[in-house]
């Protein structure tokens, strides 16, 4: 009786033993790779890292959207980034959540190099490292990678950073 | 040949464990509002099916019987069903991360498919060999994806359609069910015994 209970307890501690490691070494190969699917949100994002959803950028943002966030924050992206979104996570297209801002065409910012002062405040908000310039001397926007984000604006102590639309490449 | 080839119709159509057996419906009716993640619920169901009418059969000739254990049949075949699973969960998220994310709770709730366990436990029942292990396991997969994916396109169209009110939602889905089980229930006549 007592040799039937030892027996039975050995066998399924070996079972277990067995799957438990077999379970083990699999996931060690077959590492999940959560990182695939918030690497194709952020891909359809626009990558303008303007914070306008609340988080610091758009990665941040396609990182809350694959823990279930609303996928409406995105004002530079507008419907059609909604509509690719609810497409890519088959859920229902939602209109754009006007509290963080209403969809534009793209703009690019340009610095009146007359009245730059070279304080460098613009520089150290810019997302995308747009901006090149250095103390006391003028700056400039490099208008490729300007995503037209607009957080330079507040900074500028002498207002003279403009926004204009982006013209077709 | 002949006699795996009945084996195989014979759980997918004529002894179908969803519609005939009535095994397996949590899934049937949780995963089957689009047809693109029914197809891939069945396909992760099939996965787990065939490995463990596999693992099942080897652990049940091997280990159970010599050591004469069968009394513990159930819980062996539990640990196994929840290996399997674990396993299917790890393949799945490496491979569709967006699949493993739409099915969600209804992919570690494989493991508490009576489908599964049903599916071992029969094996046993009915002495298969190996083979025939595999291809109960094989058409009882066949079978469950065949119906949940018929019932997700049914689905579908039930959402356009005018449903009176009170049979809207699960109602008219079960309604759903049962007519398909009828229909399943023709089948009966495709094999004698």
């Amino acid at each position: 009786m007592t040799a039937n209970i030892l027996i039975a307890i050995f066998t399924f501690a070996l079972l277990a033993l067995l799957l438990g490691s077999a379970l083990c070494f699999a996931a060690k190969r077959l590492k999940g790779d959560r990182n695939a699917l918030v690497e194709q949100i952020n891909a359809i994002l626009p990558q303008t890292q303007c914070g306008q959803c609340d988080y610091a950028g758009c990665r941040p943002y396609a990182a809350a959207i694959a823990q279930g966030e609303a996928i409406n924050k995105c004002p530079p992206g507008g419907e059609a980034t909604i509509q690719a979104l609810a497409n890519l996570l088959e859920q229902e297209a939602v209109p754009l959540n006007t509290e963080h801002g209403t969809h534009e065409a793209p703009q690019v910012v340009i610095i009146r190099e007359d009245d730059c002062i070279g304080c460098t405040l613009c520089i150290q908000a810019c997302p995308v490292d747009a901006i090149v310039g250095t103390a006391k001397q003028m700056h400039t926007v490099i208008t490729d990678a300007c995503t037209g984000c607009k957080l330079c604006l507040p900074p500028c102590p002498v207002d003279c950073i403009d926004l204009t639309q982006r013209v077709a490449a | 040949m002949s006699d795996y080839l009945l084996i195989l119709i014979a759980t997918a159509l004529v002894n179908n464990f969803v519609l005939v057996k009535f095994l397996g419906l949590c899934p049937i009716m949780g995963v089957s509002k689009k047809v693109d993640t029914a197809v891939g619920m069945s396909l992760a169901t099939a996965f787990v099916l065939t490995l463990t009418a596999i693992m099942s059969y080897l652990v049940n000739t091997y280990l159970l019987i010599p050591l004469g254990l069968e009394y513990l049949r159930i819980i062996a075949f539990i640990l196994l069903i929840a290996g399997v699973v674990q396993l299917t969960e790890m393949v799945l998220n490496k491979t569709n991360p967006l699949l493993y994310q739409v099915l969600g709770i209804y992919l570690p709730l494989i493991t508490s498919n009576c489908a599964v366990l049903g599916l071992a436990l029969l094996n046993v029942q009915a002495q298969h060999s190996f083979i025939g292990a595999i291809v109960y396991g094989l058409g009882t997969a066949a079978g469950f994806g065949l119906v949940l994916i018929l019932f997700a396109a049914l689905r579908e169209r039930l959402v356009a359609a005018d449903v009176p009110l009170p049979f809207r939602g699960s109602a008219i889905a079960l309604v759903t069910v049962g007519l398909m089980a009828l229909a399943f229930m023709g089948f009966a006549g495709l094999i004698k015994g």
